[in-house]
């Protein structure tokens, strides 16, 4: 991931756009914000979100025409929340506060001409920043339109507190004061107005001021620069009511405004800025994006949210008291996306959200020395792609992380442990010890190449067996060519841990075997196997079994009678697989099975937790995994993977396999509350069916076993699961076992009578603990570690 | 030099092959191109170092994380 790329992830989450109330308000009142600190009884901290944005409170929450009630999500639930009631509160319940502290003085005049709002935000704006700023009014009163609102919609010491703070800020309010003498002197840079020097000046001449006057402009037309508010006369600015027109009424008073009280302010601000930077001679046009009222791009998914409505104040002037502002800002339904960590467990349990996700993941790929925290957090993403699925713009962290881990190999980076177990699981299924490529007996040709994929072959070896039978017996018919059997694996937990070279291998070993076999239809039962395929080899003749199966004219068991009702998970590998997830639901129709939904299926389903290795990185997120999405309804699940399958089983959930309803509807019960086999059944079950197949069907013999293979291990059940929980093979077992007895190198407790050894075959150092008992082993512990031993023992 | 193991841990110990009990001395261990030099159980004839099950599953395993993070 490049810093161009990090961008694109980055602008893609939306979670960090503004809420359409503030994106909507022409000054980015944060609303939501101080509805937030409102519905905590907080009004202290309200008061201060409000007044960060707004210089004249008072003013603006009397007299704002709300451009964001529109906007407001509430809307169509129960009706936009009283902002503006609200914003009242907050300064009724707020308390007192300090005004920010004006900067450092900086030694340049501004002239501001007519004391209108946009006017005297420029002032309030510009004065804040440090400049000398002088007001010239020819009024007596300043405010512009706000003369003539009569004192009982807005009351005059509202205006005149409001406005004491340009005092603070030092600024020269000349009222009565007519402007007779405009000059600007090239030579100094300086405008004179009055006789008095300005580096810049402000024109915001109110709603009935035109500009007329030919002291301040030789011509009539002011030709205005929308974006920057500079006129056609450079270091004179122009905006207010001046420019702009909008006529507002306010309905609940029966008032109305010739123009936006709140976009004159805007419009005052955006000049300050324009008039700031066009003093520091810096560009007036460079990223200012999102000024003034604009659309915004977060989504707010708003299925959570009840219909609620506004309770109406008992002060009959509408005025809420505490308690109904507190009530009202409740209802502010704090607008954020989160729609992808609302669904993804792994999302979700680092506690923020894919923006900050992908800055994190950028960072830790670019730490040259320290440590690399979010290792971790990179290896346990699942790659299900849900995300993408949700989100709004298709923002897939599971890419993201898929990238970053390919970077990590790259760099080598990756933690060694990270996905050691499913690599050698990889390398042993393509060995000898498994990995098989055969016409059918009696055949030199293959129409059709069965693929069941290593994790059938470990879980369900008999169906496998029962399903090679099943194609051959179903091609009888057509013709020379037979159906071909190939065992290994597709690669994808190499694509998985980011390995990329080893993936490729892989893919390539397969396109040898595959070609040499005449490059017939592949059928895969392995949803993973397929999508890997398909990815990487596009040009392959794929079909997924369950495809298959259903277009067959199969003599299927009625299952109506067993009243049977279940929940399919569809693998997550399936996500964009229409054609499968029809295929099941009509096998199942056809068996005669009831299919009740869950609420995230089809290409909204959420991977089991083994997806992307996370089980390896992190297991016992994998397991919030399982726990989320078995408790998402009381049926009992149905799956069409065999990974799937063993993790909902292992976690104790009635799980069938659709294979149990084909080759097993008689033991259905017992099918679905079976356990699944351990790791090193998983491994011994494919190098059995392996060995069986090329028996039965070919003739052939495997290999004589390796000399420690014959170490007959025993041990209890509980040993048993703490050999599994630390992920130790039987086979590195009988290693240390063998290496241990075979060169005398043990320890002896002469306590216990037990054995101790250890021996490292490739990566890991194993230690067993063990008694002899008649020519067999008893283990009675084991436990490994990754750092090497690097004193050499004497002989 | 880090000592982690007590000699009472091992006391029930011998090595078969020297038949003498264990004694504590240095010995280094590697992890991803960084050796320490730890003191633990070893067989003071043939030099067989014993790494009990706390020591793999506890500080071992805390210094591999962090190895594979650095």
């Amino acid at each position: 991931m490049d810093q161009k790329q990090l961008r694109v992830y980055e602008d893609q989450c939306v979670q960090e756009h503004a809420p359409a109330c503030t994106a909507t308000c022409p000054l980015h009142v944060d609303v939501r914000g101080f509805c937030a600190a409102i519905a905590e009884g907080d009004f202290n901290s309200a008061v201060k979100i409000y007044k960060k944005t707004v210089p004249f409170p008072g003013i603006i929450s009397s007299l704002c025409d709300q451009p964001c009630i529109a906007a407001c999500l509430r809307k169509e639930i129960g009706g936009s929340i009283a902002i503006r009631s609200l914003e009242k509160s907050i300064l009724n319940f707020g308390g007192t506060t300090e005004p920010p502290r004006a900067f450092p003085a900086k030694p340049r005049n501004i002239a501001v001409i007519g004391a209108g709002i946009s006017g005297l935000t420029a002032a309030h704006d510009l004065a804040k920043k440090g400049y000398r700023v002088t007001i010239f009014e020819k009024e007596s009163e300043p405010g512009g339109i706000l003369r003539n609102v009569s004192n009982q919609i807005l009351n005059k010491e509202i205006i005149r507190q409001d406005l004491s703070i340009l005092a603070v800020y030092k600024v020269e309010m000349l009222l009565s004061t007519e402007i007779n003498f405009f000059r600007y002197n090239p030579e100094e840079k300086l405008f004179y107005v009055n006789e008095k020097p300005f580096h810049a000046v402000y024109t915001g001449i109110g709603a009935t001021g035109k500009i007329s006057s030919p002291i301040l402009l030789e011509k009539n037309q002011l030709n205005v620069d929308p974006s920057t508010g500079m006129t056609e006369m450079e270091g004179v600015f122009a905006g207010g009511s001046l420019v702009y027109d909008f006529p507002i009424s306010h309905p609940e008073t029966g008032f109305s405004l010739s123009h936006s009280l709140i976009q004159s302010m805007a419009d005052g601000r955006k000049n300050a800025l324009s008039i700031d930077r066009y003093l520091q001679n810096v560009s007036l046009t460079a990223s200012r994006v999102n000024e003034g009222s604009y659309q915004t791009r977060l989504y707010t998914n708003l299925k959570y949210y009840p219909p609620l409505s506004m309770k109406k104040p008992q002060n009959p002037d509408g005025v809420f008291n505490a308690e109904e502002a507190l009530q009202e800002a409740k209802r502010c339904i704090q607008c954020e996306c989160m729609e992808c960590v609302k669904e993804c467990v792994y999302l979700r349990e680092y506690g923020s959200y894919p923006k900050r996700y992908v800055r994190e993941i950028y960072n830790n790929l670019s730490i040259v020395s320290g440590t690399r925290v979010k290792n971790r957090m990179i290896n346990s993403c699942s790659l299900c792609g849900l995300c993408a699925e949700i989100c709004p713009e298709n923002l897939d962290m599971g890419e993201v992380c898929l990238g970053a881990r390919q970077t990590m190999v790259e760099q080598k980076r990756m933690p060694p442990s990270a996905h050691d177990f499913a690599l050698t699981d990889l390398r042993f299924s393509n060995s000898e010890h498994f990995s098989l490529y055969k016409h059918q007996p009696g055949t030199d040709a293959s129409s059709l190449l069965f693929f069941p994929g290593c994790q059938l072959c470990a879980s369900a070896p008999d169906y496998v067996e029962k399903l090679y039978k099943l194609l051959i017996d179903q091609n009888k018919h057509q013709g020379k060519k037979g159906v071909g059997l190939a065992l290994g694996c597709c690669g994808a937990p190499a694509e998985w841990a980011g390995q990329t070279q080893l993936f490729e291998e892989t893919q390539q070993k397969f396109r040898t075997e595959y070609q040499a076999m005449g490059s017939p239809m592949l059928l895969v039962a392995c949803s993973t196997c397929l999508q890997m395929f398909r990815k990487n080899y596009p040009e392959i003749n794929i079909q997924s079994l369950w495809v298959y199966l259903n277009e067959m004219a199969l003599k299927l068991p009625d299952l109506s009678a067993s009243g049977i009702s279940i929940s399919i998970h569809d693998p997550c590998t399936t996500r964009h697989e229409n054609e499968i997830h029809a295929s099941v639901r009509s096998l199942l129709d056809k068996l005669g099975v009831l299919v009740e939904e869950l609420p995230l299926a089809r290409n909204m389903t959420e991977c089991c937790g083994y997806g992307g290795l996370m089980w390896l990185a992190n297991r016992s997120l994998s397991e919030k995994v399982v726990a989320r999405r078995i408790n998402q309804n009381k049926y009992d699940f149905l799956t069409y993977c065999a990974m799937c399958h063993d993790f909902f089983a292992k976690s104790g959930k009635p799980t069938y396999h659709l294979l149990d309803f084909l080759f097993q509807p008689d033991s259905l019960e017992k099918r679905k509350t079976t356990k699944p086999a351990g790791y090193s059944f998983r491994r011994e079950n494919r190098a059995r069916l392996k060995s069986k197949l090329l028996s039965t069907l070919w003739g052939g013999t495997m290999k004589e076993p390796e000399p420690y293979q014959k170490i007959q291990i025993t041990m209890s059940d509980q040993v048993r699961e703490l050999l599994e929980e630390r992920m130790i093979l039987d086979e590195d077992v009988q290693k240390v076992i063998f290496n241990a007895e075979s060169k005398n190198n043990k320890f002896f407790n002469a306590k216990n009578g037990n054995f101790l050894a250890y021996y490292c075959p490739t990566t890991v150092t194993f230690w067993v603990e063990y008694q002899p008992q008649g020519g067999k082993y008893h283990v009675v512990n084991a436990y490994c570690h990754r750092m090497t031993i690097e004193e050499e023992v004497q002989e | 030099m880090s000592q982690y193991v007590k000699p009472e841990d091992v006391e029930n110990w011998l090595c078969h092959r020297c038949q003498v009990p264990l004694v504590i001395r240095p010995a280094r261990i590697e992890y991803m191109g960084n050796a320490f030099p730890v003191e633990l159980p070893r067989c003071p004839k043939c030099g067989l170092v014993f790494i009990p099950e706390y020591l793999a599953l506890g500080k071992m395993s805390e210094v591999e994380q962090a190895l594979e993070d650095k």
